[in-house]
């Protein structure tokens, strides 16, 4: 398994080949239309991340140590940004989620994804799994 | 002759790029730009003639006083209203109703009735539901048809003795339906109601004339009037603002002030406490100024113009629904397209330079009313342009090409 860290290198690699913003948002929608369906028994008012413009639905559970993430939003692009998330944290231990230095938002040039009010959502995101992580560490 | 070119020139922000391209600012629902002749009072206030109002026995002061009643004058004339001392300074529009919702508690009792709309932006919903919280007050909501009209029938049913206030919109931010607020006015003064209406979208859109419409209070922001931000109105009717008790207390709202008994000052300065926003109110006067020398004529041309012209071309895009196709519409529209969140739309437009607002506009009981989580929302303003509806039209069919 590649730690978080690893992970993070890849995915600015791939950020790096792009040109233009089109290619970048292209490929954040294809990485947002791939995400695996979430259970839509999780589609549920308390799993809902509050802070977004978009609705995100994020389920957490623990497998021997680990955390699994599944999740899903109505808004392409942000699934683009959970898929992107869930490919850096799911299946990593609660411990290394919940220490996880996440700055790869900034560097792949998604800045604006971290402006105000989106960024609440983005944060929340990541808060949300950073708490999951801790509440389900045992 | 109307040269929108010439009017753009007075509004700096619109020369800058985003992200590349030539702003397209959409959002005018939300605020407007500014005129320089705003920017430029605001910065010669600063420079020239600060001091605070009403209270200094010198020059400045006396300066400061001048200009900051002037522009009260100068808003007394432009919406028709009887009396000077009718005009009350806010933040703005939201400010405007909580100042009256608040001061309405100790005037209603329990079982009497507020009556408002399933358009209303939630600044004229929330205010009320709190009003009626502490007075024991009960809120009745006029139900809204599938164009974006009101239900007049249904209001009608709704009003009875026991309506004391009826608080309604002039135009909807969310779907644009320019509401016939002379005869909701007139229908709720027959059982003797009084009618409060948020004109926040209206104000720079439509000629007002308080004294005709009769309405006893009416409330809107300079900001979404090409003027500054942090600076509303509240019009009333000398009786009815002579009844409402004082919103906050301080300096200024007084006349005099003891441990045993305070009494307040006269109209308008009950209201206004603490040091205002004076280089905001100096400065709205550049922008009433401005709207007026255009003249309602000019404007409503040239928006309905673009409003009609938007609306055509974004039609013809498959996918596309409109939401509010009332009779009398302002300048926004709002829509989503088949399959497409509207956030996503934004985020795309928005990296082609097209600024617009998306999400439930702050009328989350409209959305509901619709069953959607959201819209696109274009809202125009006197100097936007034929040019920048092709660039928004072009830019929403490579946004929806991309997310399809």
């Amino acid at each position: 398994m590649q730690t978080i860290e690893e992970i993070q290198e890849e995915i600015l690699e791939d950020f790096d080949m792009f040109e233009d913003w089109i290619q970048k948002y292209e490929y954040l929608i294809d990485l947002g239309k791939d995400l695996p369906a979430i259970d839509e028994k999780y589609k549920i008012e308390e799993n809902l991340i509050k802070g977004c413009q978009s609705r995100v639905w994020l389920h957490a559970e623990e497998n021997s140590g680990n955390i699994i993430f599944s999740a899903d939003s109505d808004a392409i692009m942000t699934k683009g940004i959970v898929a992107l998330l869930i490919r850096l944290l799911s299946g990593q231990s609660a411990n290394d989620i919940a220490h996880a230095d996440l700055d790869f938002i900034n560097k792949i040039g998604l800045k604006e994804q971290l402006s105000a009010t989106r960024a609440n959502g983005l944060l929340s995101m990541i808060k949300q799994m950073k708490l999951y992580a801790i509440a389900l560490d045992k | 002759m109307f040269e929108v070119d010439k009017i753009r020139e007075r509004f700096p922000i619109l020369k800058r790029e985003v992200n590349g391209r030539d702003l397209v600012y959409f959002d005018n629902g939300a605020s407007t730009q500014k005129l320089q002749s705003v920017i430029d009072t605001v910065s010669n206030y600063y420079k020239e003639e600060n001091s605070n109002v009403h209270r200094g026995v010198h020059f400045l002061s006396g300066l400061a006083t001048d200009k900051f009643e002037e522009t009260r004058e100068v808003i007394r004339e432009f919406i028709g209203a009887e009396h000077t001392h009718e005009i009350i300074f806010t933040k703005g529009t939201t400010d405007s109703i909580n100042l009256v919702a608040s001061g309405f508690r100790s005037l209603l009792n329990k079982g009497d009735e507020i009556i408002i709309s399933e358009l209303e932006h939630h600044s004229n919903i929330v205010p009320w539901q709190m009003c009626c919280e502490y007075s024991g007050a009960v809120l009745k909501i006029i139900p809204l048809k599938d164009n974006g009209e009101l239900e007049v029938n249904k209001f009608e049913s709704l009003l009875s003795k026991k309506t004391k206030l009826v608080a309604l919109s002039h135009i909807s931010n969310s779907l644009g339906t320019i509401n016939p607020i002379k005869e909701f006015i007139e229908k709720a003064h027959k059982i003797g109601a009084r009618v409060l209406i948020d004109g926040a979208q209206a104000a720079s859109h439509i000629s007002l004339n308080m004294q005709e419409l009769d309405v006893d209070m009416y409330c809107f922001s300079a900001h979404k009037m090409y003027g500054p931000t942090g600076v509303g109105v509240l019009y009333g009717k000398e009786d009815i603002l002579n009844e409402i008790p004082p919103y906050q207390g301080g300096g200024e709202m007084i006349k005099d002030v003891s441990f045993k008994k305070t009494t307040y000052a006269c109209l308008p300065h009950k209201f206004e406490a603490g040091t205002p926003n004076i280089a905001g109110v100096i400065a709205f006067k550049s922008a009433i100024e401005f709207i007026s020398d255009l003249g309602f004529n000019t404007i409503a041309e040239h928006e309905n113009y673009l409003l009609e012209y938007a609306t055509q071309e974004i039609l013809k895009i498959e996918g596309v629904k409109i939401y509010g196709t009332s009779e009398k519409k302002s300048g926004i529209i709002s829509f989503n397209i088949e399959g497409i969140h509207p956030y996503d739309i934004g985020v795309l437009l928005d990296k082609m330079g097209v600024a617009i607002r998306t999400g439930h506009h702050c009328t989350q009981p409209i959305m509901e009313r619709f069953n959607i989580p959201g819209t696109a929302r274009i809202s125009l303003a006197i100097y936007n342009t034929k040019e920048e509806i092709d660039v928004c039209i072009e830019s929403i069919k490579k946004a929806k090409q991309m997310l399809s």
